[in-house]
């Protein structure tokens, strides 16, 4: 699956897409592929402060649990509700199936994130090995 | 592929649709599995019986020949050396089936506490790859390939036959999913493994057989609420307390574990196994902490996951007994928060009865 190039992309598989102040996130189909069947997505309370770096949630597969890592700073807005019946969504599109928006508290944080073809390179490397 | 006790396994088998798939396929049609990590002991001679007796809590002379039965091997203590399928082989001929994990202890196990008997005690683990083939459709998969009439076979029997061309294969109608199936013996050469694991793959085709990982190995045995050993079973565990005490024959004389075996159940439990289902969000998983409402921990996840089959998040766990009793709340703690499960009877998941 192609990786939007107007994303933004962390190294623990997560991507960031920015509109104005708002960044909206989820994981990379890199991860889903990686975790497998997906069963269960954890999501913060809208309201709940999130820092670039710093777990927000969680996803399971029926294998395995991983954090979900935030890659900005700032105030969730908005929780994609859909993936507490859905889940599988993410395996089907994860590109698509985003998990929380947020308000961004310093917007030039996401210039320090990844573009899509450095993401890519970095996933076929770590898949690689 | 992850290292399991020192075999190298697949998870999953991604390229064929992954662990959800595998499962279903293994509850509605046929998936077949690798278990050669599986370990093997024979023990004959003489006086193969009262050896095998001796060593193991489940009754061995009920068996006839081509008979087998789940038992255990137990420590003085009562707790477990590991979980055993002894199946009789001939008249004074017995092979336990053990786990990876546990091989080395257990074959030293056998050779020293067999050592008073008039018998032969052979590890024969690197002789055979193990092949299971679970499922509803697994009987009619197997059927194809071997001149053995499969339906003369009943549950925890085995016959020998031709299997794929190899004479005199073990073929025995046992598994670790809840589900019906075989498992068969053959010659562990890597060219003779891989040509009747693909044989058996084309003869399931029509089936829709997957092969199947470790994964669905696991979240099949857990519906079924079939024990693991290092779970809930383990050297410091009494079988008592895994809630196995209907493999234990104490009418059938002395074995070792039995003295302690008694004791225990005259001084009472302090835990017991259960299943929980979580009633709230979220999957307990291995390991994770049990509470009661209150927030005081009172036990332990021995395995949890989702169960795909069941579409619930399901554990086994242990629990005093004053919470084991049906519909008792308790909560598990998942990322620090008590997540409300509900005790449910075990197993989670039963296969239906057959038709014919």
């Amino acid at each position: 699956m192609a990786y939007p190039t107007e994303y933004k992309y962390t190294k623990e598989h997560e991507w960031l897409k920015v509109d104005g102040t708002t960044g909206t996130v989820g994981i990379t189909d890199h991860a889903q592929n990686s975790l497998g069947d997906i069963v269960f997505v954890e999501l913060p309370k809208v309201g709940t402060e999130i820092t670039a770096g710093q777990t927000f949630g969680s996803v399971e597969s029926v294998k395995a649990v991983s954090d979900l890592y935030a890659p900005v700073s700032g105030t969730v807005t908005e929780i994609n509700e859909a993936l507490n019946t859905s889940p599988e969504e993410v395996n089907k599109n994860a590109h698509a199936a985003w998990m929380i928006k947020v308000t961004l508290k310093n917007p030039a944080e996401a210039d320090g994130l990844l573009s899509a073809a450095d993401y890519e390179k970095f996933a076929a490397d770590e898949a690689g090995h | 592929m992850v290292d399991f006790s020192g075999w190298d396994m697949p998870v999953e088998y991604p390229k064929y649709g992954g662990l959800m798939k595998e499962h279903l396929a293994v509850r509605s049609g046929v998936g077949v599995f690798d278990v050669s990590h599986m370990g093997d002991i024979r023990v004959h001679g003489p006086q193969a019986l009262e050896a095998v007796q001796h060593i193991t809590m489940n009754d061995a002379s009920k068996l006839s020949i081509g008979q087998c039965q789940y038992s255990a091997m137990l420590y003085p203590e009562g707790t477990f050396v590991d979980d055993v399928i002894v199946h009789r082989l001939g008249q004074s001929d017995y092979l336990l089936v053990i786990n990876a994990g546990t091989r080395e202890k257990d074959v030293n196990w056998v050779t020293e506490n067999t050592r008073s008997f008039d018998c032969i005690v052979e590890h024969l683990s690197d002789e055979y790859t193990q092949i299971a083939i679970q499922g509803p459709k697994g009987a009619a998969t197997l059927q194809k390939l071997t001149n053995a009439d499969l339906s003369q076979v009943k549950f925890y029997w085995f016959t020998h036959g031709m299997v794929c061309g190899l004479p005199n294969t073990l073929i025995a109608r046992t598994g670790y999913t809840a589900e019906d199936g075989f498992e068969i013996y053959v010659p562990s050469d890597e060219a003779t493994s891989a040509r009747v694991w693909n044989e058996v793959m084309q003869a399931g085709e029509e089936f829709g057989i997957v092969p199947c990982g470790l994964g669905a190995r696991n979240t099949l045995r857990l519906e079924g609420a079939l024990s693991l050993y290092g779970h809930e079973i383990s050297e410091s565990i009494n079988v008592w307390e895994a809630r196995l005490d209907r493999f234990i024959k104490m009418e059938k004389g002395n074995f070792i574990g039995r003295e302690a075996l008694e004791q225990a159940k005259a001084s009472g439990m302090l835990r017991t196994l259960v299943g929980l289902e979580s009633v709230e969000r979220g999957i307990p998983r291995d390991g994770y902490k049990v509470r009661d409402l209150e927030g005081k921990e009172i036990g332990y996840v021995t395995s949890g996951s989702y169960g795909p089959f069941l579409k619930k998040n399901v554990a086994l766990a242990y629990v005093p007994p004053e919470f084991s009793s049906i519909d008792a709340e308790v909560a598990v703690e998942i990322r620090n928060q008590p997540v409300k499960c509900k005790v449910v009877p075990i197993p989670f998941y039963k296969r239906p009865k057959k038709q014919s």
